[in-house]
């Protein structure tokens, strides 16, 4: 336990020293909500209407472009090699770099979120759904995007390549969430949409640190 | 055997497109023997495709590699298949070529994870770990084809796609002179689809052996008493 949350704050203090990675996410994340009305048009009624999806859909790719700087910073300079033989079960390790970039990026998308749905004119009640929701959404989003992030460390262009993998597979996370905010907009009740984003949550927390680990151990043989 | 199994259905599709039985309404509606039978056969190679990675991470079966690197691109063709001969028939019936409602969303993903799956495969230098990343790959995707299965019957009053007639517990509901017709293609198109596995897994046996012959040539030139001096 005292090992794992050693690594949480080896990951977070390494992103802190250089803070550049992280904030350059969360600049991504306000730069590209900016563009949709600089492209859209700034009629109020059509930016409320997509405010939603949009914020997720920027959020997906923001975590997207993150990603990459998982395993593969650690790659490069051989800590990933001394991480593998730590006594700790991989899956742990693996669990634990995943908290620290959710602590990273997660929570800052997750503070950003509703801030940034009052520039698409998005109405308040959707704000506790919203952040509700990206508070169930962002940790299943790191664990699914890892497991991508483990099976790309050994190629060239992984950054690209784990867009291509895991936005598949993030899709029932992006409709769940993008649904619930929307629901709540024309008033109806999204509980069952954040007891299924919870649910998914739940299966990605005891699936994703096994498959990501075996990738990261089949691939680094 | 391969080439037996290969002209096997070209025989049949020849034979089934030229006569289906008569319609009384649309014409169009003989886009569903090509279409049905390729969308079965795409769940149906994606689960062998993940068999396949299983049994290669599992057992480390040395085909089972093959299998699945082989089983991809026939699988995302029947997909393919699948999505535009599927816009194709909802044009002139439905009115629209495309909707997001369950089922065609999942397709269009196992479209993309298959996809996903060759690009992965293809990205490693050592074929051996891009058989094992992708094999994970291929793993995780799986829980989409129960979605795919049951999207349509859970959804069935709120999608524009027909519900399962087939594969129901009560009994295909679909009558006799087009289940004939949709059978045989099925059969025709499960014929192709073995066939074309198998001389795809023999070709790729066959360069990677081609590789070695090479490679061992290579190293006797460069051993040869001439080349030493």
């Amino acid at each position: 336990m005292i090992a794992l949350l050693a690594v949480i704050r080896r990951d977070v203090s390494l992103v802190l020293r250089r803070p550049s990675d992280a904030v350059s996410v969360i600049l991504f994340f306000i730069l590209a909500i900016v563009l949709f009305p600089l492209g859209i048009g700034p009629e109020l009624n059509i930016l409320a209407r997509i405010s939603a999806g949009t914020v997720w859909v920027v959020a997906l790719l923001a975590v997207m472009l993150s990603l990459d700087r998982l395993f593969q910073v650690d790659a490069d300079d051989g800590s990933l090699d001394q991480l593998l033989l730590v006594p700790l079960p991989l899956e742990a390790i693996v669990f634990a770099k995943i908290v620290a970039h959710w602590i990273v990026t997660g929570v800052p998308l997750i503070i950003a979120a509703p801030i940034l749905s009052l520039l698409l004119n998005m109405d308040g009640k959707g704000f506790l759904v919203m952040v509700l929701a990206m508070t169930l959404a962002t940790p299943t989003l790191s664990l699914i995007g890892a497991v991508g992030a483990a099976l790309v460390v050994g190629t060239r262009r992984g950054s690209v390549l784990i867009s291509l993998l895991v936005l598949p597979l993030l899709t029932p996370v992006l409709i769940l969430g993008a649904s619930a905010v929307d629901m709540v907009l024309t008033g109806l009740d999204a509980t069952p949409l954040l007891m299924l984003l919870g649910a998914l949550l739940l299966i990605a927390i005891v699936l994703c640190p096994w498959a990501a680990a075996a990738g990261l151990r089949l691939v680094q043989e | 055997m391969a080439i037996c199994l290969v002209s096997f259905p070209i025989g049949l599709y020849l034979a089934l497109v030229g006569s289906p039985p008569d319609y009384e309404q649309r014409e169009t509606v003989r886009i569903m023997y090509i279409h049905v039978p390729a969308a079965w056969l795409a769940l149906f190679s994606y689960t062998s495709m993940a068999c396949a990675c299983a049994i290669a991470v599992i057992w480390r079966h040395p085909l089972a590699d093959v299998a699945a690197r082989s089983i991809a691109p026939v699988g995302a063709s029947f997909t393919f298949i699948c999505l535009v001969t599927g816009a194709l028939w909802g044009q002139p019936t439905w009115g629209t070529w495309w909707v997001w409602d369950a089922r065609l969303t999942s397709v269009l993903i196992l479209f993309f994870l298959f996809v996903g799956y060759i690009v992965l495969f293809d990205s490693f230098d050592d074929p051996t770990k891009g058989a094992r990343a992708a094999g994970i790959l291929a793993m995780v995707g799986i829980v989409f084809v129960p979605i795919i299965k049951f999207s349509v019957d859970l959804l069935e009053l709120r999608t524009l796609h027909q519900g399962a007639s087939v594969s129901k517990l009560s009994g295909p509901s679909i009558h006799s002179t087009m289940m004939w017709p949709l059978m045989a293609m099925t059969i025709a198109y499960t014929a192709y689809f073995v066939g074309v596995v198998l001389i795809r897994m023999r070709s790729t046996i066959i360069a990677a052996r081609l590789r070695s012959h090479r490679v061992m040539l290579a190293q006797q030139v460069a051993q040869s008493p001439r080349n030493r001096e």
